[in-house]
């Protein structure tokens, strides 16, 4: 082990799961125990060569890792500034980060001797995840989704089931994200015994928020090496999008300590911010207590959780993973926002430019890359992070502008 | 600290028989009704009254409460409004406990400091907060605890004998035993457990046990009056205000509808003499 460095931006969380004043428990005492004992569990995986080759094993020959990291040449011919490569996570099997956690999520299920897993998911890439690891290794495997996603995401919802996941549509509250996870939670209060719950994003109660983080953080470390080998030197500024978090954390976290990378985290303003209509917790929002952990929510004043809103499902979450709060509020990452309409404007340009349709919640990073990249110099090295491809985003995208015509 | 608990526990072990706790959604299905609901309460048979505050998302309810929370903040229930309800109450009930329940993010935006003290000062004996493991003491169990009010924690079938001391540490008034690992509303598959369980939990603390989680009726309020020092009822009581409304709103049927309800729970209770 090396000796921590007390002035890293890297040491987080402490043993009680803060991030200064954000992460925490925050959980009914049912759940306490299992919170506990998955803790020790995943304390004794981290520190074990053989999970760790596991998991290097499964994510180079199912997963597809590492994944490239590409020089965006026409776009940034494009933009007439900074040099841009991507970070291509949308190559992973089931074309999306969200296989990375949940690999690491599954075999540690596995070593803990669960065989139900329950996830859930908003657009539907983490519950595809799910359902896909567990088919890979045969466990019974649940996925809400809140009501109206199961309406909106109907191809995910048919890949789920084709992998054999029992997919629940969520009635309770406002049928979205928020009301999905509040079920899986409710599902594994009552089912303690053999019931592994599966986050899709680095929230909820301590461990899950280093947790996740930790399974996606080869996003940065490749990214870091990718780099160092093409340009001889570190990146000048990195930039993701941000719902939960998870992607951004995973690239994040192994530049936090490079104090001369510049970092972004790309919110969702929706309708825009005066608007009331965004998924901007931090921009939008402030500090409460949610599904585990206290971090930047959006709410009234009497504490009652809103509404978000977002064009990407993925994106369309009220809350924000503890980690980003405490570093929105020490200001090593700047926390920047882009509209929907901005999303749509770059998911064409990307499109045509590059011939890699994003996400649309990855477009919310180009969005800002495209508002950036043109200010800076031809030297200035950026790595965006493109965390999952958009063939489930055409219909919503053709839907916007009117038809394929 | 306040002692209405204490002499309400003291009362009803000097009948020989268990406690009725019962649970209503505070603002449901609108404050006026909730308010008189609550005033029927104690004539009704409840011998300790827990108040919901209401909230977006309730992680650990089952589909009754969730829905009673969301009818009361339809009708513009707030924390604020919550607390007047008990200042009203107060008017004309010195007496019985009234406890504060829910989750933890309405209190925090409110303030941690001014809550206690509304809360105090309305006639508040005692908060459980779901979302307040012994993990997050400091946050508002300790403050709560050195104000005066008590802190009811929940014991869980998975709080096992390891951890129990920890649990119970900085509970005060009374342990409310969730004899099932799962949401409010859910059924209880053994009751003889029950016996059982408060018996453990009995082993480390003085304070009372009371069971809640799958009571009914007057024949389940019964069998769980049995093995325990009390029986709380939530689920039940909000559903059959559910059933008495119209097109949503409270109908002349409401406040019988749980009145009703209320009697035939403490029936049950008064069947069982306790040594």
């Amino acid at each position: 082990m090396t000796v921590q460095n007390p002035n890293s931006f890297r040491n987080g969380p402490d043993e009680t799961g803060h991030f200064g004043l954000f992460g925490g428990r925050f959980v009914a005492e049912t759940l306490m125990p299992l919170i506990l004992s998955l803790e020790k569990a995943y304390d004794v995986a981290k520190n074990d060569p053989a999970f760790q080759e596991e998991m290097r094993s499964y994510l180079t020959h199912y997963v597809g890792r590492p994944s490239p990291l590409y020089y965006a040449e026409r776009l940034t011919e494009h933009l007439g500034g900074a040099k841009i490569y991507l970070k291509r996570d949308e190559l992973n099997h089931t074309g999306a980060h969200k296989i990375n956690n949940v690999m690491g999520q599954i075999l540690l299920a596995m070593r803990m001797g669960k065989t139900r897993i329950i996830a859930e998911t908003g657009a539907g890439q983490h519950g595809v995840a799910t359902a896909t690891v567990c088919a890979r290794f045969g466990l019974k495997c649940i996925v809400y989704m809140g009501a109206v996603d199961v309406e909106r995401q109907k191809p995910n919802v048919f890949r789920m089931k084709m992998l054999g996941a029992e997919v629940v549509p969520v009635v309770s509250g406002a049928k979205t994200l928020k009301d999905a996870m509040n079920e899986a939670l409710r599902d594994w209060v009552s089912n303690v015994e053999d019931t592994f719950y599966c986050i899709g994003t680095a929230a909820g109660p301590h461990p899950y928020p280093a947790m996740v983080r930790d399974f996606q953080c080869v996003i940065g470390r490749e990214a870091r090496e990718q780099m160092l080998e093409r340009e001889g030197r570190l990146p000048n500024s990195i930039i993701a999008c941000i719902g939960g978090g998870s992607n951004a954390i995973g690239l994040f976290h192994p530049f936090l300590d490079d104090k001369d990378v510049a970092i972004y985290g790309v919110e969702a303003a929706g309708h825009g911010l005066s608007s009331g209509a965004h998924a901007a917790s931090l921009t939008g929002g402030r500090p409460g207590v949610l599904h585990g952990n206290r971090t930047y929510l959006l709410m009234d004043d009497d504490g009652q959780i809103a509404e978000a809103h977002s064009i990407s499902a993925g994106l369309d979450y009220p809350g924000i993973g503890p980690e980003h709060s405490w570093l929105h509020d020490i200001g090593r990452v700047q926390y920047i926002s882009a509209t929907d309409s901005e999303a749509l404007e770059a998911f064409q340009l990307l499109s045509k430019l590059e011939g890699i349709i994003p996400a649309l919640e990855p477009a919310h990073a180009i969005a800002k890359v495209c508002e950036i990249a043109p200010k800076l110099p031809k030297d200035h090295l950026m790595i965006v992070n493109m965390c999952g491809r958009g063939d489930k985003d055409i219909f919503t995208v053709a839907e916007h502008l009117g038809g394929m015509d | 600290m306040t002692i209405r608990i204490e002499n309400r526990f003291a009362k009803v072990r000097a009948e020989h028989r268990a406690a009725l706790v019962t649970f209503v959604m505070g603002g449901d299905p609108d404050p006026e009704s909730s308010f008189e609901i609550i005033k029927a309460l104690p004539a009704a048979g409840a011998d300790l009254i827990e108040i919901g505050m209401p909230f977006t998302d309730p992680m650990a309810d089952g589909p009754a409460i969730q829905a009673a929370g969301l009818r009361a903040l339809a009708a513009g229930q707030t924390l604020i409004k919550t607390l007047a309800l008990v200042t009203r109450f107060r008017r004309g009930d010195a007496e019985t406990p009234i406890i504060l329940m829910g989750y933890f993010n309405p209190i925090y935006i409110y303030g941690v400091d001014r809550f206690i003290a509304d809360a105090l000062k309305a006639g508040v004996d005692g908060l459980i907060v779901v979302d307040l493991p012994p993990e997050e003491d400091a946050e508002l169990c300790k403050p709560a605890l050195d104000a005066g009010l008590s802190f009811i924690r929940l014991a869980t079938p998975t709080t096992d004998d390891a951890r129990l001391p920890k649990v119970l540490t900085n509970t005060s008034g009374f342990v409310y035993y969730v004899s099932v690992t799962g949401i409010t509303g859910s059924a209880i598959s053994d009751h003889s457990q029950v016996a059982s369980s408060v018996a453990r939990i009995k082993t480390h603390t003085a304070l009372p046990v009371v069971v809640g989680f799958g009571v009914k009726n007057g024949e389940t309020a019964e069998t769980v009056a049995r093995g325990a020092d009390g029986v709380v009822v939530g689920s039940a009581l909000v559903e059959a205000v559910r059933l008495s409304l119209v097109d949503g709103k409270a109908t002349a049927k409401t406040v019988p509808a749980v009145v009703g309800l209320v009697g035939e729970l403490i029936e049950g209770i008064r069947r069982v003499h306790k040594a």
